[in-house]
């Protein structure tokens, strides 16, 4: 049975033998052998020698002290029990990322579910809210939730998008003929999803799981909050506490270490079957699963995890905006927050987003050893937490860059070294669903590689380009330690105005710059769900 | 491409070089980081506080300050990152731990005695490398409606008996907690601060999200006792418009009671940035204007003689107690952490 099921899983993947002999000869297939481009080779090694600039530092101040010190810190019975602890945490919060987002993906995509445009747009918002915005919510409403169980409910709430988002894209561009044999050879409907759709989600899943986990381990806004001793908290402690660079640096190698684990096992999770689909015309829309007797439970479920993660947070920051007894707002400083906030946010999506371009393009065409390596270089900076990458960045940009420290560039740099896999990944799924034929044939027709990318490659990938961006865009305006220590002196983000109105207990002052952060963030957010569902070609269903 | 987007492309272009121009006009002016004339100010201490000293400090002198905010901690862990190639003149921390380490790393200028000898010299640094500009005592603040105060606790240690079963707040991630902590090491031992610690877990305290939490329940009579410092209760007084509008009132712990630790928050200039600017900014900083300034917004101690405060209930700063330990040392947070998490109190 499985093997009848593999075909169409693949289904529209040509001949392995004729096609791989036909990529060869014009040199784009996903054989190893063949050289990559260099239009492509080269700024992808730049980028990835920008992703690999943290680690520069950490061995530095790693091995200062030698050995010994190394070793000290890491046999200590408290780092242990801290990764763990904050390996559990990561772990369960992807698990329960997973199961939300592929259900809402699936939901809003798939189902009869009332309302599911609006749905799928309202339950990507949750991106727009910081982590430490959510956890101070929660914690406001129920103090008895600090501690792990906290630190889970936050960290769930605020990313599972990133699971649902991939997902939810892929879902709509699948070919429904896999689901459609396998259900004509008698399987239920679950067990066609579970047999013929879920594999080709595989590494929408795994991709948007492995953020979830490397956020959940960088994270210091919630945990912190919820006073939850994670790993993080440690590497924040030892620089808080003994101003002792070396302990910090060991274990955001041993960080980067557990990163470089994890980016393994999605990368083997992923797979080698092709995704892309290849076959006369397009895909025809899918079916709407009528949910029937489920459909008041889903609609249930549905509203209530947008009220957990959208929900809690907008009513504290209405509560906080109505008690709030230090009158009226500083207009003109939150608009010039504003503007900054939206700028450095701006600047460092477009960065990272032409840095990601050709690492993402050729991981995806390429399954060569260099390919895959220059995609894993992107993700050591992400599981670092921010401090970790600004004092990098301090370190060389005062050596090697002093005229640009402490001004635009080097924050940007630190964006991009943060959030370059979130733009890496949305190039890469999106290159690798538009065929590589296409390619290939404007090789035949005598195009050189470079006019291959601007006229075929790109467009097609733009989309997914564009909502790679988004999501750095968004995450850099919620981005606050870096941007503390790095921001041009003498400017000021939402996120650190509200770091400020905090510090002094003043919630009610840091009301509006949190609202303005949230609703700020929204409307790339609501473009980022809308941009799944102007894909979707399927009818509503009347009831 | 297709013309929409090319279109998009140019726009976000444009948008993207007026981004930058605007970011760039913030920044002005200078070649580099440190090019700019005004003194660069690194704040450990909240905006909300220093913005408005520093436009005193700015109308008095006629010197511009550029400040850079951040936590204490990583301002300094920066520094010692900057080293000799630092932008900032002068760091303003919230407490003389950071201080210390930047003294220990050779990062401060020694100041002149006439700066110093402002400030008692519990306050300072034995060096000369910084100087407290305002102090803050641990109290156990608490709700006199529950607790006569003539039963009141001799030590922060008779906090571990079965009188205080469940009655004490607490806020454990708060800096000044873990400082507390970090001197009743450093003055009774680790031994004895093991067993206070497993104790008072043991007994139940009530942990809070912060010293302004623990104040509230205490003065509401959720709990009878709160651990937190001073000022807490003199700025709720002020907002309330007077201490008898509030029913919690402050205790000290007698002698050198760990319980009664005093903090100071302070300032140095960096290694080679010993300018006139600087110095002027930490001369003002202790001045009777500086100093006012502190005891009136934040009902801090001011360090300098003669200077006065309103802190009713309390004695004045030459009659603090806490116990005698050395404000630079407070820094061994690390091991304080680990034995907070060792006991459970996180």
């Amino acid at each position: 049975m499985t093997q009848v099921l593999d075909a169409p899983a693949r289904v529209g993947t040509p001949h392995p033998g004729r096609r791989r002999a036909l990529l060869q000869r014009v040199g784009l297939g996903p054989s190893g052998s063949s050289r990559p481009p260099l239009v492509l080779l080269v700024p992808a090694v730049v980028t990835a020698g920008v992703a690999l600039l943290p680690l520069v530092y950490l061995v530095v101040r790693a091995f200062e002290e030698g050995l010994g010190v190394v070793g000290d810190v890491l046999l200590r019975e408290r780092t242990a029990r801290l990764l763990l602890r904050s390996l559990a945490l990561a772990s369960s919060v992807t698990l329960a990322c997973l199961v939300i987002g592929v259900g809402l993906a699936w939901l809003t995509t798939r189902s009869d579910l009332p309302g599911r445009r609006t749905w799928a747009v309202v339950a990507a918002l949750p991106l727009a809210v910081p982590t430490y915005v959510a956890a101070f919510a929660w914690i406001s409403f129920l103090p008895e939730l600090a501690g792990p169980v906290g630190a889970f409910v936050v960290l769930t709430a605020c990313s599972y998008p990133y699971v649902l988002l991939p997902v939810a894209a892929t879902l709509r561009r699948l070919d429904p003929a896999g689901e459609e044999v396998a259900r004509s050879l008698g399987l239920s409907p679950w067990q066609a999803f579970r047999r013929a759709t879920l594999p080709q989600l595989r590494p929408a899943m795994a991709a948007g799981g492995l953020l979830v986990a490397l956020y959940a381990l960088s994270d210091f806004g919630a945990v912190s909050i919820m006073r939850f001793d994670a790993f993080t908290r440690v590497i924040y402690t030892s620089y808080r506490s003994s101003f002792d660079r070396t302990p910090a640096a060991v274990l955001g190698l041993l960080l980067v270490a557990v990163t470089v684990v994890l980016v393994w096992f999605e990368g083997r999770s992923r797979g080698r079957a092709s995704y892309s689909r290849v076959g006369s015309g397009g895909a025809r829309a899918q079916t709407t699963v009528r949910l029937g007797l489920l459909r008041l439970p889903a609609v249930l479920l549905t509203t209530g995890l947008a009220g957990l993660s959208l929900g809690v947070p907008v009513a504290a920051l209405v509560y906080w905006s109505a008690v709030g007894d230090r009158g009226q707002v500083d207009l003109p400083a939150l608009l010039s927050a504003a503007g900054t906030s939206v700028g450095f946010a701006f600047l460092g999506a477009l960065v990272t987003t032409l840095l990601a371009v050709p690492v993402g393009v050729l991981a995806a065409r390429r399954s060569g050893r260099l390919p895959q390596l220059l995609e894993r270089a992107a993700w050591v900076g992400h599981a670092l937490p921010g401090i970790v990458v600004a004092f990098s960045l301090v370190f060389l940009a005062v050596r090697y860059a002093y005229p640009l420290y402490q001004r635009t560039p080097v924050l940007v740099l630190a964006y991009v070294v943060l959030f370059l896999p979130l733009a890496v990944g949305a190039v890469r799924a999106s290159a690798a669903q538009s065929p590589p034929a296409l390619e290939e044939v404007a090789r035949a027709a005598g195009a050189r590689p470079l006019e291959v990318l601007r006229r075929v490659t790109l467009p097609l990938a733009a989309p997914g380009i564009g909502a790679g961006a988004v999501l750095v865009f968004l995450t850099c305006m919620k981005e606050l330690p870096a941007t503390l220590l790095l921001q041009p002196l003498g400017s000021a983000t939402l996120a650190t105005q509200m770091w400020t109105a905090t510090g002094v207990a003043a919630y009610s002052a840091a009301a509006p710059y949190a609202a303005a952060l949230v609703l700020l963030s929204a409307l790339p957010t609501y473009l980022l769900g809308v941009r799944t569902g102007a894909l979707d070609r399927t009818p509503e269903v009347s009831p | 491409m297709n013309r929409t987007s090319r279109r998009l492309l140019a726009g976000l272009a444009t948008a993207a070089l007026l981004a930058t121009a605007a970011c760039g006009s913030d920044d002005e002016p200078g070649e580099g980081a440190s090019g700019s004339d005004a003194l660069i100010v690194y704040s450990g201490r909240n905006e909300t506080l220093i913005a408005p000293l520093i436009e005193q400090f700015t109308k008095a002198t006629g010197i511009e300050v550029t400040p850079r905010y951040g936590g204490s901690a990583e301002l300094a862990a920066q520094l010692l990152e900057e080293g000799d190639r630092t932008p900032a003149d002068v760091f303003l921390s919230q407490d003389a731990g950071a201080l210390g380490a930047l003294e220990e790393a050779g990062g401060l200028e020694t100041l002149p005695q006439t700066t110093l000898d402002r400030v008692p010299a519990k306050y300072r640094s034995a060096e000369g490398a910084w100087v407290g500009t305002s102090g803050r005592s641990r109290v156990l603040v608490y709700n006199p409606d529950l607790v006569p105060a003539a039963s009141l606790p001799k030590s922060v240690f008779d906090l571990t008996g079965p009188a205080y079963k469940g009655k004490v707040g607490y806020a454990p991630t708060n800096a000044s907690f873990q400082a507390f902590v970090t001197g009743m090491r450093v003055s009774a031992g680790e031994e004895r601060t093991r067993e206070f610690l497993t104790a008072f877990q043991a007994n139940e305290p009530q942990s809070f999200e912060g010293n302004v939490a623990v104040l509230e329940a205490v003065d509401a009579g959720t709990i009878p006792f709160g651990l937190i410092n001073h000022y807490y209760l003199y700025e709720r007084a002020a907002e309330a418009g007077g201490l008898d509008q509030v029913t919690a009132r402050n205790y000290l712990f007698p002698g050198t009671d760990p319980g009664s630790l005093v903090n100071v928050a302070g300032v140095g200039i960096l290694d080679g940035k010993g300018s006139t600017d600087a110095q002027a900014f930490v001369d003002f900083l202790v001045s009777e204007q500086g100093q006012t300034f502190f005891a009136e917004q934040t009902k801090e101690y001011p360090l300098v003689a003669g200077v006065p405060v309103e802190l009713e209930g309390l004695p004045p700063l030459e009659q603090l107690g806490g116990p005698d330990v050395d404000l630079s040392q407070l820094e061994s947070l690390d091991e304080t952490l680990a034995l907070l998490d060792e006991v459970g109190l996180t």
